[in-house]
């Protein structure tokens, strides 16, 4: 026997190996910090470092802004054609309907925000870009008429980058279209809120989400006519900081205010109760 | 020199032009009858305009719709109208030169006509700033048509812009607005509108001018969502595929009418406006004139709920 002898433990048995998913982690795309995905997405992409409002999709903001278990989707069935026989068109749509979902470019329907019916609309960046052709068009058309008869508010949140060019001048009619129903809402005195989220630009801009009865901007969104590429093309110099930012838009008169996407249903909440002559809402919890 | 200026496919016609120049001149100088030479080459020009300007293929209408001799708004507002008079500013920061306005007399009856004004020179230019507004020419525009609304007089728009400008103050004093502003009153205006496009129709700086009762065409305009050369940008990244974009993106005349989204094409003269501009100013007259007479007829309310019928009615899709 040995003089000394080294009691040895017994090994623990190799933990099992843990499989991280390759999702399980997901980056700013603003400040990089990382951090679980879970936790961005409780968050709803708005980062907990820098405040960057990361994009999410439409049937998520719809769920943050109205009252849980409210929303009904409507004029879901609507669908997108090539009227102009465009080279790669349908292709384009044909993945994007796959990929992202039947909603097209915007998902419209009904739902509660603090207690009031509200006829709701959010584009879907993820589908080309949230382009507006001659679907996105029409549903917002029927959802501003379903508003008028109704007598109920209209909220659109507006993601884009302006008009579908594979549909040519049908696409740019459309904001004609958009505007010949907004104005018939304003005539009847119907509350409009317009949230213009990261970006909104070119005929999206310069048609209904520059409309509202109250504009409101997410922190930082890039909101402007002209694309900032085709701008410093066009003047030959650098732009300035914060340029067609939301921030930069509030101090040039054309928002409201800005408000974060964690506070977007409170706001609309109170600004509706108050448009419409209702008491404020007691919040509990 | 803009007078002098030829596209290429117009190359023929100006060398046989100049081919009968140079037989009258002969003929003066030596006092000779050239007259029976010269009619048949006057018959062969006739005939290669008709054949070139009948044949142009998508980008070479859009070259014509830019022809730095084709008539612009002021052409049309001097030939077409009578009593024209100024009326400038937005009255809340400057009066925008890219757009001229004021009231005139088509016919005898009162207009507010509104016009996109390009330059025909440099110096033009800088002034007029390419027929490419920013938000105070709209606003201006926008003023002038509220004050038309009050007197009951009906508005004549022209159109003919590459765009709204994309420049820095544009977006500081909010271009998208002004644009989205114009549609949303234009929708409900109580008072005939008439658009007619006259050189480019450039997207959402154009459709400010023309959320309309009727939207006329001339033959050789355009009127799209984006420039051919944009387009072919973005979707091939080559701005040199210019010529399959402006075929895809049906911007000519004739294939807006299909779509519905233009009612009346006006004829040019043969070999295009620039050719003969004040037969161009007589054939718009005699347009607006008619779109103006039935329209007059229409109670207001009609007019407006025929309006918003027309553009709700644009666009394609299925449902279900």
């Amino acid at each position: 026997m040995a003089w000394f002898r080294k009691e040895r433990k017994e090994r623990p048995p190799p933990r099992e190996k843990l499989e991280i998913p390759q999702d399980a982690w997901d980056k700013c795309s603003s400040c990089g910090t990382v951090d679980l995905t879970d936790k961005f997405e409780r968050s709803h992409m708005v980062c907990h470092n820098c405040g960057h409002h990361g994009k999410i999709p439409a049937g998520t903001y719809i769920e943050l802004i109205t009252d849980p278990g409210t929303f009904t989707e409507l004029f879901g069935d609507l669908t997108s054609v090539d009227p102009l026989g465009f080279d790669g068109y349908p292709d384009k749509l044909a993945r994007a309907y796959n990929k992202v979902g039947k909603q097209d470019a915007i998902l419209t329907g009904v739902g509660d925000i603090h207690g009031v019916t509200t006829c709701i609309g959010a584009m879907e960046f993820a589908f080309m870009g949230g382009s507006m052709g001659s679907v996105v068009g029409e549903k917002i058309a029927r959802l501003a008429r379903k508003a008028l008869e109704d007598r109920a508010p209209l909220v659109l949140v507006s993601t884009s980058g302006g008009a579908r060019m594979q549909e040519g001048v049908l696409s740019l009619m459309q904001l004609a279209k958009t505007s010949a129903m907004i104005a018939a809402l304003k005539e009847e005195g119907i509350p409009f809120i317009s949230v213009l989220t990261n970006p909104t630009t070119g005929g999206v801009s310069a048609s209904y989400a520059m409309q509202g009865d109250v504009n409101i901007g997410e922190p930082k969104a890039v909101i402007g006519f002209a694309g900032a590429r085709v701008i410093k093309q066009t003047i030959g110099q650098d732009l300035p900081d914060g340029f067609q930012r939301s921030e930069f838009l509030l101090e040039h008169g054309m928002l409201d205010m800005v408000v974060s996407r964690l506070e977007m249903k409170d706001t609309l909440g109170r600004l509706l109760r108050m448009m419409l002559g209702k008491e404020a809402l007691e919040l509990t919890g | 020199m803009a007078s002098n200026f030829q596209l290429d496919f117009e190359q023929p016609i100006v060398e046989l032009e100049r081919q009968i120049e140079g037989l009258r001149k002969l003929a003066d100088e030596r006092e000779m009858d050239v007259d029976r030479e010269v009619g048949p080459l006057k018959d062969k020009l006739s005939e290669l305009r008709s054949e070139i300007y009948e044949n142009l293929d998508p980008f070479q209408r859009v070259q014509v719709a830019r022809h730095p001799r084709r008539p612009y708004s002021l052409d049309y507002i001097n030939e077409a109208f009578t009593d024209f008079i100024e009326l400038r500013g937005d009255r809340q920061f400057r009066d925008d030169p890219a757009i001229v306005a004021g009231l005139a007399r088509l016919d005898g009856h009162t207009v507010m006509v509104i016009g996109q004004q390009k330059g025909r020179n440099t110096k033009e230019n800088l002034k007029r700033n390419f027929g490419m507004a920013h938000p105070e020419g709209y606003r201006k525009a926008l003023r002038l048509m509220l004050v038309a609304e009050r007197m009951k007089i009906p508005v004549v728009t022209l159109v003919d812009t590459a765009g709204a400008y994309p420049g820095l103050g544009a977006e500081e004093r909010g271009q998208a607005e002004a644009i989205a502003r114009n549609l949303e009153v234009m929708a409900r205006l109580r008072t005939p509108i008439v658009a007619t496009i006259i050189g480019e129709g450039g997207s959402g700086g154009a459709l400010a001018l023309a959320l309309a009762d009727r939207v006329l065409m001339l033959e050789n305009s355009i009127y799209s969502v984006i420039t051919p050369e944009g387009c072919a940008a973005i979707l091939w990244n080559d701005a040199t595929k210019k010529a399959r974009a402006a075929e895809a993106l049906k911007i000519t005349a004739p294939s807006l009418l299909e779509l519905g989204v233009i009612d009346e094409i006006i004829k040019e003269p043969l070999g295009a406006a620039h050719n003969d501009p004040s037969a161009t100013a007589v054939a718009l007259k005699k347009s607006l004139s008619k779109h103006l007479s039935s329209l007059r007829k229409l109670k207001t309310d009609k007019l407006l709920a025929r309006r918003a019928e027309k553009f709700l009615a644009m666009g394609k899709f299925t449902d279900g």
